[in-house]
């Protein structure tokens, strides 16, 4: 017993100097890397995220924010990496600080932060740098070196919301929400309003995962909602909803002539809905176009007028919009939305942000 | 080879094998395995920045490895770390913001104080089923944590008017200090290190040094035994239940007075808890051991944030990597039989 004790404790100590030994030999070549980086900055603009939980192929929200900084960076003429642009992804949230640390420390001169979950952690860094430059997606920081970038979810979704009481044959329509949160929230306000608009009598099922990251708890929730005679859901879960597509693409497959459909959120999820050639789940996706709200972000900064305070994209800002439905909403429909769309962005159509 | 050779050549094997196997996964998924380990050194002590990032992480892994080794010592599986430090969690944020006009060395050990109590409850309930009903720790803790999930979210909601984190705590109750971030270029480090060290002797003070701790472990090796010779198996049972708990409790208390300095809404476990098992186990659930399984663990996944960061390599890779070299140590066991196998052999001749 006393001996494997020993083992242990050396063990670990022994892990430690091998470490030690294989980071000493390369001293050498890490200050090499660090010329490298002052060499390709000059005069350039480098721009870096950090995402959420989520990875940033999450066909989602981290996905889309990617999109827009690699836009940025290619029409720019940046390469991936120190001096160019470059992501970093959190799997958790003790690690929001250190990643936006990480990468200023790395010299980008703007770096996002994205999603609410990082509020705290950008406003704590923001206060300890004040000479970085930074931004987030979905929150509020309070600090003058931070652009804080909103959008009006529920412009978007009540167009989703216009969509799915006009194309629903059951009469009952779902929403499956990830946390509840003010910016899921406002989707959620912005679908039951939409839905109310085109006719109060159809119910809306709304439903919260808790989780934007577990597909299982989607699927769980369009499941039950499918079964209860709902036909069309909308879904605000990020990785979660991918379950929802599941479940819609699992009944599709059993019985093609099911009534089942998904509108997708963030970017155009149609891939996601698709169950063979010719069938796909997916009516229409609400585009929360954190893309275009980041590059324009990174575009302003990069030609010095680096925004600050709150920035809200809407309708008006092609901040949001709906996908491309490929032919699944027929076009009397599609015109009713143009319709609500041009009455939205007049100021004639009042959408809550909050749901009462 | 003499007992002491092969104590020292099995870590340093199992080690050396852990990294060369990563470095396999690395290559054959296109990597730079020594840009990658440069990464992984650089992010765990690279400077006084990460270093300070590295103290920060291993220090609720300390106190989740106690929880857990306390617990194995007395014979209790206890798997409600996690649950237990949630709650920790969640009482400590709550009296680090709702307790005003404190001075600070009054605040901050209330605190702390409601933290080890919430934690200590949470098991008391595990340590009471076990003790008077015979529901086996495991499932009573499992379930718990759940609850205590979704009770503490729903306390957060509750605190937060709706919102999804509570307010952040005041200054006096922070474990926080100018000094170490000052010394540190602005890591989160802060003075949990000392209490979590301090509970390491508190844990080998009450095991070794105590009659009561006698009692515990002596439950925890044959409980028919220790009935047969007068020792009160229930009441060791609940009591070790509630001590373990109380670790945890307070490793709960480091996030909130320490890390985050508030308390939010979970999607889910934290993992910290789930750790705290695999720490204990490395650290063969001794006090001293305990400290070395929480620094490896703390310092691979601090060190493994860098890895995508300073060598590009995707952090599912990472995981994978990170895995390997502590699934190595763990296995030490494998490597010693080995050893000595092939030491008797040559004796042989």
């Amino acid at each position: 017993m006393k001996k494997s004790k020993f083992g242990f404790a050396l063990s670990l100590l022994a892990a430690g100097s091998i470490l030690a030994a294989c980071g000493a030999g390369d001293k050498a070549e890490d200050s090499n890397k660090d010329e490298g980086k002052t060499a390709s900055e000059g005069g350039d603009f480098s721009v870096a995220m950090v995402t959420d939980t989520g990875s940033v192929d999450d066909k989602s929200f981290n996905q889309s924010a990617w999109e827009g900084i690699q836009a940025f960076g290619k029409d720019n003429g940046l390469e991936k990496g120190n001096g160019g642009y470059d992501y970093l992804e959190s799997t958790s949230d003790a690690d929001y600080n250190q990643n936006l640390n990480n990468l200023l420390r790395r010299d980008f001169d703007l770096v996002f932060g994205i999603g609410f979950m990082m509020g705290d952690a950008m406003l704590e860094v923001a206060e300890q740098q004040p000479d970085a430059q930074l931004a987030i997606v979905d929150a509020v920081a309070d600090a003058p070196n931070v652009t804080s970038i909103l959008f009006k979810e529920q412009e978007g979704a009540f167009l989703a919301g216009v969509v799915a009481a006009e194309m629903s044959k059951t009469g009952k329509v779902g929403f499956v929400g990830g946390m509840e949160n003010e910016v899921i929230k406002r989707f959620e306000a912005g679908f039951l309003a939409g839905v109310e608009a085109v006719n109060p009598d159809i119910k809306v099922d709304v439903q919260y995962t808790g989780d934007f990251n577990k597909a299982e708890l989607g699927k769980t929730s369009a499941n039950r909602m499918y079964s209860s005679g709902v036909d069309i859901i909308f879904h605000a879960a990020g990785g979660a909803g991918n379950g929802v597509f599941t479940e819609a693409k699992e009944r599709k497959e059993k019985d093609p002539n099911a009534d089942v459909w998904v509108i997708g959120v963030d970017s155009d999820q149609y891939d996601e809905g698709q169950v063979d050639a010719d069938t796909n789940v997916t009516l229409t996706s609400m585009l929360k176009r954190v893309d275009v709200a980041v590059k324009d972000v990174a575009t302003k900064t990069k030609e010095g007028n680096f925004p600050g305070g709150t920035v809200v994209y809407g309708l008006a800002e092609n901040g949001v919009d709906l996908a491309d439905s490929r032919g699944a909403i027929p076009q009397e429909v599609l015109d009713s939305v143009e319709d609500y769309k041009t009455k939205i962005i007049n100021g004639e159509v009042k959408i809550p942000e909050t749901v009462e | 080879m003499s007992n002491r050779v092969i104590n020292i050549l099995v870590p340093v094997i199992s080690v050396i094998i852990g990294l060369i196997v990563g470095a396999i996964v690395m290559a054959v998924s296109g990597y730079n395995a020594v840009d990658g380990y440069i990464a992984l050194w650089n992010g765990i002590f690279g400077d006084s920045y990460t270093i300070g990032e590295t103290i920060r992480q291993i220090t609720p892994y300390i106190l989740a490895g106690l929880a857990v080794a306390f617990a194995f010592r007395t014979g209790l599986f206890n798997i409600g770390v996690e649950g237990q430090l949630i709650m920790g969690w969640a009482a400590a944020a709550y009296v680090g913001y709702a307790v005003e006009g404190l001075p600070k060395f009054i605040h901050l050990p209330l605190a702390l104080i409601a933290a080890a109590l919430a934690g200590a409850f949470w098991a008391f309930i595990a340590g009471v089923l076990k003790a008077r009903f015979n529901v086996h720790e495991v499932i009573a803790t499992i379930m718990l944590n759940y609850i205590a999930l979704h009770v503490s979210n729903a306390l957060i909601k509750v605190w937060a008017d709706g919102g999804d984190k509570t307010q952040r705590i005041l200054e006096t109750a922070s474990l926080r200090s100018p000094f170490l971030e000052s010394i540190t270029q602005y890591s989160r480090l802060h003075w949990g290190i000392i209490v979590a060290l301090l509970m390491v002797v508190v844990m080998w003070f009450i095991l070794d040094k105590t009659t009561r701790g006698y009692e515990l472990k002596a439950v925890g090796f044959n409980h028919h035994a220790a009935e047969y010779s007068g020792m009160s198996v229930r009441r060791n049972i609940i009591l070790a239940m509630t001590i373990s708990g109380m670790f945890a409790g307070l490793g709960g208390a480091m996030e909130a007075l320490g890390t985050f300095e508030y308390v939010g809404i979970k999607g889910g476990f934290t993992g910290i808890g789930f750790d705290g098992i695999a720490v204990a186990l490395l650290g063969a659930n001794t006090p001293l051991g305990v400290i070395f399984g929480a620094t490896l663990f703390g310092s691979l996944q601090n060190g493994a944030l860098n890895m995508p960061n300073e060598a590009g390599i995707p952090t599912e890779i990472v995981s994978i990597i990170i895995a390997l070299i502590i699934f190595f140590v763990a296995s030490g066991y494998v490597i010693r039989v080995l050893l000595e196998k092939f030491n008797s052999k040559k004796e042989g001749k």
